[in-house]
């Protein structure tokens, strides 16, 4: 049998006390319905409180449950909401690069697009929102492989269709294709997804650290790799394009 | 949106910086050559209630916060005024102050363009013939946000007032006329001028000889000795004395929408913007001619850059569009979020056979029926709030069909394409749907900041900065098009079951209060 871990077990039960309705409980009552030394209970209530488990009112010293617990019943953030933060950064980014953008999130075992910006050179374009890309072989999907658990099971489980010469398929060395990813902070899909085109791809975040989704730019493979290195610029200018809707979403959430 | 931001991808200079006078706040961005925003600067000032009805601002305040904008825009620019090639304006239309030339002070708070203090004496002013008496003249039916009633109201109410404007002492200006005068100098030889699209708000200039009209100035009671000097929108009217921009030409002004049209490059008949906020403004240029406009539409400037002819346009605007998604937050709680609405809406197919008419305030163009009230008509039981929330969509969509079919109606010309701009373009759902409901493509710019970018055009026009309106065109960028996808007996069937849902809003008030 596991080994239960003996102050998870008094946080859930402390938790639980509290959640019994709509109740303030002072430290000497929490810490005497659980049996608990008054230290040990307040270092595993501070501990919470910390997590935004745990609220203390500041005039009684009372503690009750934090604004954190309903979000996490309640955490799912809307693509829209997403779309119109990561706006104006993605309009700025296609017109820096001179590429088209795209916005990804994880759907149904694949990339969906959310958000696409035309390349800015005038030519016919088609708006690819609601589109689905592949996971394992494009830019966006790695990302959300790389960062998102749930992409990555998904990810791991399918079946990583070659698509070109260039397609990494093969377990072992995709995951160490992800891990390369998660150290260096982007991806890139050189020809892996389609014949002539590359993309250069990071992840967003939300406020708590979590990868919401990615944004990458797309274009022939001749501009965005010229000789088959991939231009610093792009990799620098989709970072700060990502790193941008992430502090956007961090600011002023609903 | 974020206050400010900086892209190091820049090159050096030189810029234009634009100042945009807004209702709820002033702004400042610098643009470069290529149109792209260098950086932004923005303070919000006081919104002014002393009874229901009436909006007033604080000119002192406004004009400090635009000098603190623009500022603040130049250093986080990383630039000096030497990098500054000229200084454009665009403003809030309509709002009206007037101030003593010799001490600079206002004589009263602004009124803004949403106060409506002048209801009665609009009325009152139509005579017998009604709100359409000066329309021939000035494109405009009188109604409490244009200027002039405002003038007048300020001429009766402010003690002494008409002596002193009578006796010269008094400037009258709309936003662009007091933030100009101020930057040339104020009281030390500041220039008092206003562009041919804020003076076309009036309700005081002849649109067909685009100056003050003496006959409508004594129907309303109004000096001359007050009025600015009807200038183009793009030229040197002085330039800045004093602060950040010593020494830099001041070369443009338009009102906002105006602005907007000039920054979405509308610069050929027939072309068309559509800007969504809280309420929407289509304005379709006319070129050379003013079309009357037998729709409920406005007849307006749409611009005029320096001694070239004046460009007209055609203007209808939609009172509520992104309030009613605002509504559905705020009054129904129905979504938590403005994005989430598209959501909600675009968890069903269609609109279940529900209309939203959001005629919360009467209708507007192109009915004007103060005695509507709005309706959500077709309810069966198979309707879910997410079919509302398409309802709620869709009526954004049907009002612009509306408005755009009263402009084809009054100018001819079809609507080829139409280009958006503001917040609710990023709502996907709701751009697919304009197109389809229009059947015509609708593009999105790759510059949101369409209004501050239009007043910088006109100014970098009027000193060099940019050769032509081509080259301007050349920096236009199409972000996003949506093509329409709606089968033509779809969209038949369901624009008609819209104007029966229109229909039903009439008549709701019977006994208009006075």
């Amino acid at each position: 049998m596991a080994k239960n871990i003996q102050s998870l077990e008094r946080a859930a039960a402390m938790l639980r006390l509290l959640a019994g309705g709509e109740r303030r409980l002072g430290l000497s009552d929490i810490a005497s319905s659980l049996g608990l030394a008054k230290g040990t209970a307040h270092g595993i209530l501070r501990t919470l409180q910390l997590e935004g488990f745990v609220e203390q009112d500041a005039t009684s010293g009372r503690y009750q449950l934090g604004a954190e617990l309903l979000r996490l019943g309640n955490s799912y953030l809307d693509v829209h909401e997403l779309r119109a933060r990561a706006l104006v950064w993605t309009d700025d980014l296609a017109r820096s690069s001179g590429e088209s953008v795209h916005l990804g999130v994880l759907h149904q075992h694949g990339v969906l697009i959310v958000h696409h910006v035309f390349r800015p050179d005038d030519s016919r374009q088609v708006l690819e929102v609601g589109a689905m890309q592949p996971l394992h072989s494009t830019a966006l999907g790695k990302v959300l492989s790389a960062y998102d658990p749930v992409a990555h099971s998904e990810v791991m489980e399918a079946d990583r269709r070659s698509f070109t010469g260039r397609t990494v398929t093969a377990a072992d060395e995709f995951e160490a294709m992800l891990d390369l990813i998660r150290a260096q902070g982007w991806a890139a899909d050189a020809e892996e997804t389609w014949e002539g085109v590359a993309a250069v791809s990071a992840p967003i975040h939300d406020r708590r650290r979590m990868p919401v989704g990615a944004v990458a730019v797309t274009g022939a493979v001749e501009r965005v790799a010229p000789g088959g290195t991939l231009r610093p610029e792009l990799i620098a200018a989709v970072r700060d394009c990502a790193r941008a809707v992430s502090r956007d979403l961090g600011a002023g959430r609903f | 949106m974020t206050d400010a931001h900086t892209t190091g991808t820049h090159g050096t200079g030189p810029f234009i910086a634009a100042i945009d006078q807004g209702t709820t706040s002033s702004r400042c961005i610098v643009f470069d050559k290529d149109g792209r925003i260098v950086s932004v600067d923005q303070k919000e000032h006081e919104q002014i209630f002393p009874k229901p009805g009436w909006v007033e601002h604080d000119a002192t305040e406004i004009w400090e916060n635009v000098q603190e904008v623009v500022a603040g825009a130049i250093v986080k620019a990383g630039i000096t005024s030497a990098d500054v090639k000229a200084i454009g304006i665009t403003n809030q239309r309509e709002t009206t102050l007037m101030w003593d030339k010799n001490t600079g002070e206002p004589v009263h708070n602004a009124l803004v363009w949403q106060d409506t203090r002048t209801d009665a004496l609009c009325k009152e002013l139509g005579r017998n013939v009604g709100q359409d008496r000066f329309r021939r003249e000035t494109g405009l039916p009188l109604a409490s946000y244009f200027a002039g009633p405002k003038v007048r109201w300020l001429l009766d109410n402010v003690e002494g007032l008409r002596e002193r404007a009578e006796a010269g002492d008094i400037l009258f200006g709309t936003m662009d006329s007091w933030v100009i005068w101020n930057l040339t100098g104020g009281t030390d030889g500041g220039v008092h001028v206003t562009d041919v699209t804020n003076a076309s708000r009036t309700l005081l200039m002849n649109l067909h000889t685009m100056a003050w009209d003496e006959k409508i100035l004594s129907s309303i009671g109004i000096p001359a000795a007050v009025l600015p000097e009807i200038r183009s929108s793009a030229e040197v009217y002085g330039h800045a004395r004093g602060g950040i921009l010593d020494g830099i030409p001041v070369a443009s002004a338009l009102g906002d929408q105006q602005a907007a049209l000039f920054g979405q490059t509308c610069f050929a008949e027939g072309e068309a913007k559509s800007t969504y906020g809280t309420g929407t403004f289509m304005l379709m240029n006319t070129g050379d001619t003013p079309v009357n406009s037998y729709n409920g539409l406005l007849t307006t400037v749409g611009y005029q850059i320096g001694d070239k002819p004046p460009v007209y346009a055609l203007e209808g605007s939609i009172a509520v569009t992104g309030s009613l998604v605002q509504w559905m937050r705020d009054q129904m709680g129905l979504i938590k979020s403005a994005a989430e609405i598209e959501t909600l809406a675009s968890s069903v197919e269609d609109n279940g056979g529900a209309y939203f008419v959001p005629a919360f305030s009467g209708l507007f163009a192109p009915y004007w029926r103060p005695d509507a009230r709005g309706v959500i008509a077709g309810l069966t039981r198979y309707v879910t709030k997410a079919h509302i929330a398409r309802a709620v969509l869709e009526a954004t969509a049907w009002q612009t069909r509306e408005i755009s079919d009263a402009m084809t109606k009054d100018s001819g010309v079809e609507l080829a394409a139409l280009k958006v701009d503001g917040g609710m373009t990023s709502n996907n759902l709701l751009m697919q749907t304009l197109a389809d409901f229009l059947d015509a493509p609708v593009v999105r710019p790759m510059v949101a900041e369409t209004t501050c970018l239009g007043a910088a055009y006109a100014a970098g026009l009027a000193v060099g900065f940019w050769p032509d309106t081509d080259a301007l065109r050349a920096n236009w960028r199409r972000a996003a098009e949506w093509t329409p996808r709606m089968d033509a007996d779809t969209r038949a069937r369901e624009y008609k079951s819209w104007l029966k849902a229109v229909e039903r809003t009439m008549g709701w008030i019977e006994d208009e209060e006075s």
